[in-house]
């Protein structure tokens, strides 16, 4: 049961970085059947419902499941306690299972399960539901629900989730007879994994827990509206390789389908023989590497230069799994002014949805991109290619000239910036990284370099504060040879901390680093901006010089972790080694860094990329050479 | 903006209407009309939904549609070339003395008398929408009681069928 690389988490965090692996990735072999797992074939055997829903589980391949039990699920508890096959992770609150649900999805491809009960539980879930639904992520959320006789009575712990989570999740099941319970239960991780990934929700009366049924495996899954379309058309893809032949400033825009699709090394090949440059967007980090000569860094609002510039200049967008967001955009209309777009999505409705594309291919990325390969390897054969040398000159200027960067804060205290990096550069790029929402989440894509895919997880889409600390434990969960670490705000670890004392529990030894700046971090640095320093409630008084409140040192060591403060430039380096020799408990650091650090640079929102700041006030001085 | 209508065929299965009908109500669009009825295939429903939009938009929400895991297909049909009928009940004022002009106009327009009361008459008409109101404004001086009017059906001209062809492509 192998889950993750089989390298001990000690020789991980001192082992100098390993050049990045050359080696194809695997990625989950489509299944003769729609169903998924290994398709024993069981006989007709009768069970209640609970035990159908246990053993579907098994059925389908689930090892890990996060829940929190509650009285309409309370049947299932029952064989679940049973099972040899599942691992339950009892969390301390349902949006823990939830996120926990999606680091585990993220960084092992595979459908990820959070089990909670009806109502309060079933709401619980709800952010960690949109949050799958925004960034793609396959999920399962089995949610108990009140006996079919009393729905709709307004029965105590009675809610409507599937009417609640109807417009964020991919698809959603109401189970009210047990006989349904295996082929409703196929066909939700067949929904969650196929085609775009996204959350699937399962609500289950407690009387089709209760009721008799005969089990048989694999059930038979019909579902004639989905079908989704992995093969782009030869015709479009003939179409992007002419368009590339062609292009003076080509750029490859990635996006996180790339990642979901497992299409790491076919992108390379492919970067490779066209030679343009390639940005990797928030949800993308690592699925190029960081260290590749032709990556130019992170678009979008808080973008490299060189990134931002290339897609504001470039001739040509080859999009690929990416979905032309706001934060990447920018003001649509001034968006990449001169660029013909080719855009590869396996969502059709994705394509021409903010930006309008001149070669859609609706299709799966892992086969579309080997396609477009061979078609632009004998495009190039067949004519002269294109001359790109003074588009990367202008580039090369950019990225030499404007490197991210910081500057050391004024107040004597630590550089936010500088922990990030330092804790990136002594883990290695075999570590997990998982990060909160707001500054620190923008440094930690920033600062911190990606060499492979499923090494970074963050909240890209919904933004949502508390993310960190359970989706680092469904991480771990998912990957526990790795190390893995919640990069974390102190305003986002207080949402979701409880989570620590699963991880001591159950043994989940992640590292937490938080990022403590004493203030709702990225909202301060827009009222800094924006709003004339006036600090309307941001201040939370967790950091240097304040109250501490709480204490995180003290809240870890509550918990069981170890808990650990570093205040001073002097320090980080021992304190991340520290943290990186400690594996049989979860390690807490509280950094206290400086509250005046900005996250640059920055497009403010509402005007154009082209107005890109290096630092307040400062734009880059444009010098075109072409 | 222009009038569209859309014949959806969807599973039938419990709270597809509100699959459909939400996406409609997130982008902000007026339903004019709407109508869920049974199909020649077992398990499926048809919905006919007239819309107005942009065309850009549109095309939008037919792909979110598509998305839907419970709709089957989706297609657009123009007014040349499928038959569109509504519906329509409605409850005149008719007594001794008007009945008969009213009766009279409803014979016009080929509708028929299905309730008579001493002071009232329900004609049951059906008709693409403009037929209908010009039924109405000739009915109106009579004075109006009550109507209630279906939704919109539509079907393609032709020998084809919708729900053949989808079920061949799936």
């Amino acid at each position: 049961m192998s889950k993750g690389s089989p390298i001990s988490p000690a020789l991980l965090a001192a082992r100098p970085a390993p050049p990045a692996a050359p080696a194809r990735e695997s990625a989950p072999v489509a299944p003769a059947s729609s169903v998924r797992g290994p398709n024993r074939v069981v006989a007709p055997t009768e069970m209640l419902g609970s035990a159908a829903i246990v053993r579907s589980l098994e059925e389908l391949g689930v090892d890990d499941v996060f829940g929190l039990p509650g009285g309409a699920i309370l049947p299932t508890y029952d064989p679940l306690l049973a099972s040899t096959k599942l691992r339950h992770i009892l969390v301390r609150h349902e949006q823990g299972a939830g996120h926990a649900a999606q680091g585990y999805a993220m960084v092992t491809g595979r459908p990820g399960v959070c089990i909670a009960t009806s109502g309060p539980g079933a709401t619980n879930l709800v952010t960690a539901i949109a949050d799958a639904h925004m960034d793609s992520v396959p999920m399962v959320a089995i949610t108990g629900q009140v006996s079919s006789a009393f729905i709709g009575s307004d029965a105590f712990q009675e809610a409507d989730i599937v009417g609640i989570t109807m417009p964020i999740t991919k698809h959603s099941y109401l189970v009210t007879n047990a006989q349904d319970i295996p082929r409703v239960l196929a066909e939700a991780f067949h929904i969650a994994t196929t085609g775009r990934p996204g959350p699937v929700l399962v609500d289950i009366a407690k009387d089709a827990q209760q009721s008799s049924m005969t089990f048989s495996w694999p059930p038979r899954i019909d579902i004639p509206g989905y079908r989704p379309v992995l093969r782009g058309h030869a015709k479009q893809v003939r179409e992007a390789a002419r368009l590339i032949s062609g292009s003076q400033r080509p750029v490859f825009y990635v996006g996180g389908g790339v990642v979901k699709g497992h299409a790491s090394q076919e992108l390379r090949e492919l970067a490779e023989l066209v030679g343009a440059p390639v940005v990797t967007t928030l949800m993308a980090r690592g699925v190029f590497p960081d260290s590749h000569q032709q990556h130019v860094g992170m678009p979008g609002m808080h973008g490299s230069v060189s990134a931002v510039t290339a897609l504001q200049q470039a001739d040509l967008l080859i999009t690929l799994g990416a979905r032309f967001d706001d934060r990447v955009t920018g003001v649509l209309a001034s968006f990449a002014p001169h660029a013909k777009v080719i855009h590869a999505d396996i969502d059709p409705a994705e394509i021409s949805k903010n930006r309008a594309a001149d070669v859609p291919i609706v299709g799966s990325v892992k086969e579309i991109i080997p396609e477009l390969t061979a078609a632009v390897r004998e495009s190039f054969a067949a004519q002269e290619r294109p001359d790109i040398s003074a588009w990367w000159r202008t580039i090369d200027h950019l990225r030499e000239t404007y490197p991210v960067g910081f500057t050391r804060p004024d107040d004597g205290l630590s550089a936010p910036q500088q922990v990030i990096k330092r804790i990136g550069e002594l883990t290695g790029p075999e570590g997990v990284f998982v990060s909160g929402v707001g500054q620190h989440q923008m440094w930690a894509a920033q600062f911190i370099q990606y060499e492979r895919p499923h090494a970074w997880l963050n909240s890209g889409g919904l933004g949502t504060m508390g993310y960190s600390v359970p989706a680092a434990m469904g991480a771990k969960v998912g990957n526990p040879d790795r190390v893995v670490w919640a990069i974390d705000g102190d305003g986002c670890f207080q949402m979701t901390n409880q989570e620590l004392a699963t991880c001591v529990i159950n043994n989940i030894p992640i590292k937490v680093a938080v990022i403590n700046n004493s203030s709702l971090g990225m909202v301060r640095q827009w009222q800094t901006l924006f709003y004339e320093g006036r600090y309307s409630n941001t201040d939370l008084n967790t950091g240097h010089d304040t109250v501490r409140v709480p204490d995180f040192v003290k809240l870890a060591d509550a918990y069981g972790c170890v808990g650990l403060r570093c205040e001073r430039d002097e320090d980080i380096d021992a304190t991340i080694e520290q943290a990186l020799a400690i594996n049989d408990r979860p390690v807490v650091i509280d950094f206290v860094v400086s509250r005046d650090s900005m996250v640059w640079p920055m497009v403010p929102s509402g005007v154009s990329n082209d107005l890109i700041q290096i630092a307040r006030n400062m734009t880059p001085t444009w010098e075109q050479e072409d | 903006m222009a009038r569209h209508t859309l014949s959806v065929l969807v599973e039938d299965v419990p709270g597809v209407l509100t699959r459909v009908a939400s996406l409609f109500a997130r982008r902000a669009f007026n339903i004019n009309s709407l109508a869920v009825g049974p199909t020649e295939v077992a398990g499926m429903s048809r919905i006919t939904v007239v819309v107005e939009a942009e065309g850009d938009l549109l095309e939008q929400v037919t792909k979110q549609l598509n998305k839907l895991i419970n709709v089957i297909k989706i297609v657009e049909l123009t007014t040349e070339q499928s038959v569109q009928r509504d519906h329509v009940l409605i409850k005149v004022r008719a007594d001794a003395a008007t009945r008969l002009q009213v009766t009279q106009a409803a014979d016009l327009f080929r509708a028929s008398v299905v309730d008579v009361a001493i002071d009232s008459l329900i004609i049951e008409a059906t008709g693409t929408a403009e037929k209908l109101a010009a039924l109405l404004s000739v009915l109106e001086p009579f004075g109006i009681r009550e109507i209630v009017q279906s939704g919109t059906l539509a079907i393609g001209r032709g020998a084809k069928s919708m729900s053949d062809r989808a079920l061949r492509s799936a």
